[in-house]
């Protein structure tokens, strides 16, 4: 035991100095603001802060009292169930074609990846552009082709599907990459020899590929959830404000509308705590429960 | 160091006895205008600094209404506010709760000693920004009205008389039903901004409350009422005509005016008389410009509409001269040669009487026909309590609650009674959020 060396290094400033700028980044920008969001979250206070009163829980009560608050809930979870979903499978299925492909791989890699330069913002203006009810080319092609009626600012199935497809238009881009340097890690050799034994490249895709992609896959997971529960916010900014009758009102939407469009500042911190625990909670489990049946190679 | 400093201190004291008043005092504004709107603010303010020397007015763009309006009150918590701020109406309940934060316009006139008659301006106007003492707490600015544009082309191919708008809304849902059965315009009729022009200006020009309390003027203990039988038989019309294809609902705010220009555009819509500018610029037909429809047999309707737009509020905390300074540029700003032209140029209507009838005088209205008639809805008769205006805190709430319910008369879930009782039920919550949250003061 005694031949085991530690290295071992004075303990000075120098540790404390170099972790200081993270640590105060930490404090500044994440622990400052999420304490004081929990501290209004007890308050109820008028914009202008001129008339303060602690109210305790009450913020919290009215938040699960009211019954738009949780169909939030239910359409958070529906948002972010298609948008992760739609978003993994369409970018896995590129990224295999592209793996599969020898020639023009690199032309379409490129291609692949531009959507995740464009702001979500900019990306949700030109999907309203193009699904506009009263100009947009899919509405026009909608009505002439298949006689459907589409105008997502009444319809909320609608409007949920074009948010869902903006925000995971510009996810696949980034899935994507991942997928593909995923997949291009993957030994040769194991390929080959499933191909030797006689496994198409769909058997191989099931049996070999996916399963050694599975790190990737729970990263990208993670990744996206959390993006589906607080990127999207430009998205649906830009085209549904929510809308229609809260067809598209995710949590974190609602937070800023009430917060800064409303200035119920309480009563929005409280649902920036209610979402902080479920972000946390969330990545937690993913973290405990799913991450256990991964196998790193 | 100690010495450096004491030299810098008396140097400073010495710059600021030997300039009296010299560098003239700078006077921030925010505003929301954008476009040519931005420099028509940008021109006034570049005339008044002209025009003297002692005060400099700066303005600034700062992003929408309601972004101005937040970045104002995040600058007053953070103890550092623009000396003006431009606030959309439907702010107007907010910022006249924060009492200590404001102020108020007619202190700022008769402390400075400018001439300042309240009686001056449209009441209709003038009403909407003052108390209930009838003070006025912030100068009007932009103001405009609801109106009926309808598209002359379409009135003559549907065999309609293009000089007879329709009057009342039973007229103007026979003349949608014209429309469409000669199919002269893919879409009959729309409206932009439904819950101000439907309910709130309605209301107005109906005659009927909007609210308790005099529509919010008298307290916060306000209540919602614009449930009543003239509403509910108003939104039911509108509810049988998207259900039959002749009101096509196309979004919340200005849609309606897109729709309105664009090739493929309704016949008829009702906005504000502010949308003009874009649609003259825009349309390729005839257009005309007539009164907000209103329903028969209603007594006292047509009474008034109400305004939209937005007013100037004055910070409070600011140094004397600031006060002399924004009291000067108010009295400027309202003058009638700067009111006249900012009417002409922009489709807001006159603030002054002083203003209407110099634009009178110069022939604007016989070679812009119809641009009149938005003062003139307002000028209709005196205001009442139901037509003064609305002035509910959490408004911005109160319309996305209101688009939410109406929306759901529009496609047929909600009967027209069954929506407005929920928009009340829902709306009241939000104004006792707010008596609760500014109660105390």
């Amino acid at each position: 035991m005694a031949s085991q060396k530690r290295a071992q290094y004075p303990v000075g400033w120098l540790p404390y100095a170099l972790v200081a700028p993270q640590l105060a980044i930490t404090l500044i920008f994440f622990i400052w603001p999420a304490s004081q969001a929990l501290w209004w979250s007890l308050l109820v206070q008028d914009t202008f802060g001129l008339n303060v009163q602690f109210v305790g829980l009450l913020n919290f009560r009215e938040l699960f009292a009211d019954t738009y608050y949780l169909n939030s809930f239910w359409v958070t979870g529906v948002f972010s169930t298609l948008m992760t979903g739609s978003a993994l499978v369409i970018s896995l299925l590129l990224a295999a074609c592209c793996d599969y492909l020898i020639r023009g791989t690199r032309a379409y890699k490129t291609l692949l990846v531009w959507p995740y330069a464009v702001a979500p913002a900019v990306a949700a203006v030109l999907w309203a552009f193009i699904f506009s009810p009263g100009a947009g080319i899919m509405t026009y092609a909608l009505r002439v082709w298949f006689g459907y009626d589409w105008n997502y600012l009444l319809n909320g199935g609608q409007a949920l599907t074009l948010v869902v497809i903006a925000s995971a238009w510009k996810q696949v881009s980034y899935n994507f990459l991942f997928f593909l340097a995923g997949m291009q890690a993957i030994p040769k050799s194991l390929i080959e020899a499933a191909a030797i034994d006689g496994a198409g490249p769909l058997r191989r895709f099931a049996t070999v590929v996916f399963p050694l992609l599975a790190p990737t896959t729970f990263f990208l997971l993670v990744v996206n959830i959390v993006n589906a529960f607080f990127e999207s916010f430009g998205v649906i900014d830009t085209t549904t404000q929510g809308g229609p009758v809260r067809a598209t009102q995710i949590l974190v939407y609602k937070v800023f509308q009430d917060g800064f469009k409303g200035g119920d500042l309480g009563g929005s911190s409280a649902q920036s705590v209610v979402l902080m625990a479920i972000v946390m909670g969330l990545t937690v489990i993913q973290f405990r429960y799913i991450e256990r049946r991964i196998q790193y190679a | 160091m100690r010495i450096k400093l004491l030299a810098a201190a008396l140097a400073g004291a010495g710059l600021v006895a030997a300039l009296p008043a010299q560098a003239a005092t700078e006077i921030q504004w925010w505003h929301s205008m954008t476009g040519a709107n931005d420099e028509r603010v940008n021109n006034i303010a570049n005339k008044f600094n002209a025009s003297q020397s002692e005060y400099k007015v700066v303005p600034v763009f700062k992003g929408g209404y309601a972004d101005s309006m937040s970045a104002a009150i995040a600058a007053y918590r953070a103890k550092n506010p623009p000396d003006i701020v431009q606030v959309f109406e439907v702010g107007t309940a907010t910022m006249m709760a924060a009492k200590s934060a404001i102020k108020p316009v007619y202190q700022v006139m008769h402390e400075a000693g400018e001439k300042f008659d309240p009686k001056a301006y449209i009441p209709a106007v003038a009403s909407y920004y003052s108390d209930e003492r009838g003070r006025m707490i912030s100068l009007p600015f932009n103001s405009s009205t609801t109106v009926l544009f309808y598209n002359k082309d379409a009135f003559k191919k549907a065999g309609l008389d293009p000089n007879k708008p329709p009057k009342t809304w039973e007229e103007l849902a026979e003349d949608a039903a014209k429309i469409k059965a000669a199919n002269a315009a893919p879409c009959a009729f729309t409206t932009s901004w439904q819950s101000w022009v439907q309910l709130e200006s309605s209301s107005a020009w109906h005659n009927v409350p909007f609210a308790t309390l005099d529509n919010g003027f008298g307290g916060m203990g306000a209540k919602l009422e614009f449930n009543n039988p003239v509403m509910v038989k108003h939104i039911e019309l509108l509810g049988q005509m998207a259900k039959d294809g002749r009101f096509t609902y196309v979004g919340r705010t200005t849609e309606g005016d897109s729709k309105f220009y664009s090739d493929n555009g309704c016949a008829m819509n009702t906005e504000s008389s502010a949308s003009y500018g874009n649609t003259k610029k825009n349309a390729k037909f005839e257009f005309g410009i007539s009164e907000l429809p209103y329903h028969e047999g209603v007594k006292g309707a047509p009474q008034n509409t109400i305004i939209g737009g937005a007013s100037l509020w004055v910070f409070s905390g600011k140094p004397k001269s600031h006060y002399k300074g924004i009291a000067k540029f108010f009295t400027f700003l309202s003058s009638p040669e700067i009111q006249a032209e900012w009417h002409q140029g922009t489709g807001y209507v006159p603030i002054t009487k002083a203003a209407y009838e110099l634009t009178q005088k110069q022939g604007f209205y016989e070679k812009n026909p119809g641009t009149d008639i938005a003062v003139q809805q307002l000028l209709l008769k005196n205001p009442t309590k139901a037509s003064k205006g609305v002035r509910l805190g959490n408004l911005p709430q109160i319309r996305n609650i209101i688009d939410e319910e109406l929306e759901s008369v529009w496609t047929g879930k909600k009967s027209a009674k069954a929506a407005l009782d929920e928009a009340v039920k829902r709306g009241d919550e939000e104004l006792r959020k707010f008596q609760r949250a500014n109660s105390g003061k």
